[in-house]
């Protein structure tokens, strides 16, 4: 189980299931989250929208 | 075959990259850009081919500039990257190739964007000529937003916005055409449906499917080609007098194409990629 540094709430994801540098929505408080580690699961907010980014 | 996929944040579209070359039995190396340190007099990357996957433009041009330079076949190349990712060359690289794109004109003081706007006559749009998922882009209806915007740009904006890329408003039938190329195929297209003026998908424009006609198809490889071809999205207008490539974008994202389509976008990308790494 690994919690939302933004509000604490309990998310429930799977290592296997998510790709370090994979966005996630905390389904509590909205916030986007990057999984920044898979072993022990890690999570931090994403990064805002940088000038550059696009496709 | 050693494939690298060059990425930091893993949108829709990674992960379907990388199941599809799962799928392929393939095993990938991500480069991550925000880890990775390039040493300018070294070449000591021993890639077949790496896949460009950045979500940063800037990131993706140096690491391209560097791979293509120690010899590493990349998808897509610096050259394509660079040109697809500055609308000013963009739009160099479709009118030397005779591609029928949107008259757009540049202009770099606020008092001669202004004549340029008023020689294209109202409305006009001006972009930043670095920019994507529609961010920044102004429409510009009459000559007190002109003025009002161009001050903004000159006070606010940092020093790229002092280069004004002014294009011609095209009226739309509430949508536009995004087209798949890779390689010498257009593999599929979608309308981008929006009451919005803006239609970017990533902008809240609707996706479905576009059928690819032959006028569709033969502009299409022309833009990409224009470019440099690779893997390549380009976006298009339909006028009363054909259609008109407005931007081709080399680090496309998919995910809303796929089911509308029907055509596995990630996979003919794979397919590609493979096929590049074994040239």
């Amino acid at each position: 189980m690994v919690h939302c540094p933004e509000c604490d709430a309990e998310i429930d994801i799977e290592p296997e299931d998510v790709d370090i540098g994979e966005i996630i929505d905390c389904p509590e408080c909205g916030a986007e989250l990057e999984v920044i580690n898979d072993d022990p699961l890690e999570l931090a907010l994403a990064p805002e929208e940088e000038e550059d980014w696009g496709e | 075959m050693k494939i690298g996929v060059l990425c930091s944040r893993i949108r829709v579209e990674e992960k379907l990259l990388f199941n599809s070359f799962e799928q392929h039995g393939i095993k990938i190396e991500k480069i991550d850009d925000r880890d990775v340190i390039f040493d300018l007099e070294r070449c000591d990357w021993d890639f077949d081919v790496v896949l460009e996957r950045c979500i940063n433009h800037s990131r993706a041009l140096y690491a391209l500039r560097i791979l293509n330079s120690c010899g590493i076949k990349t998808v897509n190349s610096y050259h394509v990257a660079d040109i697809c990712g500055n609308k000013f060359l963009t739009s160099m690289a479709l009118i030397e190739h005779n591609v029928p794109t949107p008259k757009t004109y540049i202009a770099f003081t606020p008092e001669s964007a202004l004549k340029a706007i008023e020689e294209i006559g109202y409305p006009v749009v001006l972009k930043p000529a670095v920019g994507s998922w529609g961010r920044l882009l102004s429409k510009v209806n009459d000559r007190e937003a002109a003025e009002a915007l161009l001050e903004h740009k000159q006070i606010l904006g940092s020093y790229h916005h002092s280069i004004y890329y002014i294009q011609e408003y095209i009226e739309k039938p509430q949508r536009d055409i995004r087209s798949f190329v890779v390689g010498d195929e257009t593999i599929c297209a979608i309308y981008r449906v929006s009451s919005h003026w803006i239609t970017n998908t990533a902008r809240g424009g609707k996706a479905i499917n576009c059928p690819v006609t032959d006028s569709l198809n033969e502009i299409s490889l022309k833009a990409a080609k224009a470019v440099g071809g690779g893997v390549l999205a380009i976006d298009l207008f339909e006028t009363s007098n054909g259609l008109l490539v407005n931007e081709v974008n080399y680090t496309m994202e998919f995910r809303n194409s796929i089911s509308v389509t029907g055509v596995d976008i990630p996979g003919k990308i794979v397919d590609y990629v493979l096929e590049v790494g074994k040239g």
